[in-house]
């Protein structure tokens, strides 16, 4: 009996830590078993790379702020952020932190927490402006009576980025025509870069002088590529399929690069990549993200591509308007996605294409989720400007609309998910606020 | 015999140390000098960064801001100058700067800030032993203001300094101010208009 209970055991314990063993995250892969290992559901934010536990967690399971400021302290620098740690750091500021702990990214934002979750990740009551600003109506009278909870979801204060929303920026812009006169997106600037670039990269390549090895290629490709800004930016084939970029071509040819071959000319794309939701888990050394890991609705058919580089833009044909929208449109398949080709926008875009709309005057996908800044570089980061939704009042809207129609529209949760068709419902009242204010300060 | 050398520079830091606070407030002119151990005070150490800030400030007022000026440059200091074109930070942005990065700094060792009675932000109102430094500055020109306090447990030794009206770009921009409140004065060249504060944890 004893015997048999030792036998037992041992089975058991054996069993026991290969289940475990399977079913542990580990550095790339991780079993469906896996998430039973999971606290509670992660945010939308974190859910892809939620496997991946070491990209939050130290190795004795605990979590400090310096994995958030590992990936967001960047972009929180660039935010201009409003309540930056750092502010927090005099003396005198303590009795403050009494109240919220506003050093510590995880006071409001904790993980694994999604019955406690708000919109932006916050975890804590939505009333957390209130705490410290609770007197603000003494010096804006405007304020007064206004519900507790309003300052950060009617479209006029973040507790981090307020860029698009600060007194000074609104005076300046009230009375704004809801589209300007001349409403225009930034260009490529291909032609500059082309111009500034060496002597060498100025001689466009033709088919004759591919230096693919035969049995890698065919003449359709190798057509495709004398064809592509590739060729033209005398890119040969060995630039993306050689390991080695000082070997000729042949000698350890891959067949499909990655994205750290792109990254070899591309780095500001891969990089601002990398941080975003497309390319994320490839970041954290998981796999590639595809369609049928999202959690926003994406067509089925499209559930096991793989989101690299080349998913949205084929390498040998480089083709900037199906990059775009249409490889956007091929996976995602929510309401927003699915409302864009009904909307003005589109129709801009679509006369942008044929020639009948000047340059930079349509409106893809790409030119809200992917902006080119003023020196013509694209945003790769499609989550950049994305939340909170006023981040895309300065990077996108206003190169074509008034601050006051802009607000409104991304305040209004019905025109998000029609993408933005027709007029807003509601009105932001902080730039009649802000007038008002400076009007009553004149007086005096 | 080195062991005691240590503990007697200890206790003659100390002893300097708690004549420092012997008083509450003291007048330049009182301020101890440095130990004969090498150490210095808490009021030794926030003179001098005190000097060497104000330094700084003065010489980005007089010669740069103020001399932008004069020559009608295409550059002009503005409050807004994040995000309008041709600007440079206004003298008193460029101090508060400064006292961030120190502030970021763990180990600098001390934290400053600008502190009035007539704040044209809310959040930069005099608090604790500030609000006793600024009226003894006030009433005592010429003079600085020394105290420790405690703040959530923690003590600190702080000075206060007269922040003077330097350049004119400052007094016109406070004068001219949408926030400033109902009592805010008008102020002119050399006018006491608030406090620079260095303080230092003495635990």
């Amino acid at each position: 009996m004893t015997r048999l209970l030792w036998i037992s055991w041992f089975v058991l314990t054996i069993a026991g830590a290969t289940t475990l063993f399977i079913a542990l995250p580990g550095d790339s892969t991780a079993s469906s078993l896996s998430t039973v290992f999971l606290p509670g559901q992660t945010t939308h934010g974190h859910h892809q790379i939620e496997m991946k536990c070491a990209a939050c967690h130290l190795p004795d399971g605990g979590v400090t702020d310096q994995s958030c400021i590992d990936c967001h302290g960047g972009e929180l620098k660039l935010s201009r952020d409003t309540h930056p740690a750092s502010k927090f750091h005099d003396p005198t500021k303590a009795p403050l932190l009494l109240k919220i702990d506003a050093q510590n990214c995880l006071s409001c934002h904790v993980e694994h927490e999604e019955e406690l979750t708000h919109p932006m990740g916050v975890t804590v009551p939505e009333d957390y402006c209130y705490h410290c600003h609770e007197d603000v109506a003494k010096d804006r009278p405007s304020h007064a009576g206004l519900a507790f909870n309003s300052c950060a979801n009617a479209g006029c204060h973040n507790y981090h980025d307020n860029r698009a929303l600060y007194e000074n920026f609104l005076r300046k812009h009230a009375g704004e025509a809801n589209v300007l006169d001349e409403p225009r997106n930034p260009l490529r600037r291909v032609q500059q870069w082309l111009a500034s670039a060496p002597a060498s990269s100025r001689s466009p390549l033709t088919a004759e002088q591919s230096n693919a090895p035969a049995e890698h290629t065919t003449a359709e490709l190798t057509a495709a590529w004398a064809d592509s800004a590739h060729a033209a930016a005398a890119v040969n084939c060995s630039g993306c399929h050689n390991a080695d970029k000082n070997s000729s071509a042949g000698d350890s040819w891959v067949a499909v690069p990655d994205h750290q071959s792109c990254a070899g000319c591309h780095d500001g794309q891969v990089d601002s990549f990398l941080v975003g939701r497309h390319g994320m888990r490839l970041a954290a050394g998981l796999s590639p993200m595809t369609p049928e890991l999202a959690r926003l609705p994406m067509h089925g058919d499209a559930a096991h591509r793989q989101l690299d580089c080349s998913a949205c833009h084929d390498p040998h044909q480089p083709d900037m308007a199906l990059a775009a929208f249409d490889a956007c449109i091929s996976c995602h398949d929510d309401s927003h996605s699915r409302s864009y080709a009904d909307s003005s926008h589109h129709t801009l875009w679509q006369q942008e294409l044929s020639g009948q709309g000047a340059p930079g005057s349509g409106v893809s996908c790409a030119t809200c989720h992917m902006p080119r800044d003023e020196d013509g570089h694209v945003q790769h980061n499609q989550n950049d400007n994305l939340r909170p939704a006023e981040k895309m009042a300065r990077t996108v809207c206003m190169n074509c609309h008034g601050l006051q129609f802009t607000l409104d529209a991304l305040a209004d949760p019905q025109l998000k998910d029609n993408c933005y068709s027709g007029p807003a419902t509601m009105k932001v009242r902080s730039l009649d606020m802000v007038k008002d204010w400076f009007e009553s300060r004149k007086r005096r | 015999m080195k062991r005691l050398n240590t503990n007697m520079a200890m206790v003659a830091l100390a002893a300097m140390v708690l004549s420092t606070f012997s008083g509450c407030s003291r007048s330049e002119a009182e301020a101890p000098a440095a130990t004969s151990s090498g150490g210095i005070s808490p009021q030794k150490f926030a003179d001098a960064v005190h000097a060497v800030m104000m330094a700084d400030r003065t010489v980005y007022a007089k010669q740069v801001v103020t001399r932008l000026k004069k020559q009608d440059a295409p550059v002009s200091p503005s409050e807004y100058w994040q995000d309008e074109d041709h600007t440079i930070p206004l003298p008193a942005q460029m101090f508060r700067m400064g006292a961030e990065i120190v502030n970021e700094d763990p180990t600098a060792g001390f934290t400053y800030s600008l502190t009035s009675q007539w704040p044209l932000n809310p959040q930069h109102q005099a608090k604790g032993v500030e609000v006793e430094g600024l009226k003894f500055l006030a009433e005592n020109p010429g003079e600085n203001f020394y105290s420790e306090e405690e703040i959530a447990g923690k003590k600190y030794f702080t000075a206060l300094y007269a922040d003077k009206a330097v350049a004119e770009a400052c007094w016109t921009c406070h004068n001219e101010h949408a926030n400033r409140g109902a009592d805010y004065p008008e102020f002119k060249e050399g006018d006491v208009m608030g406090g620079v504060v260095v303080r230092l944890p003495i635990d």
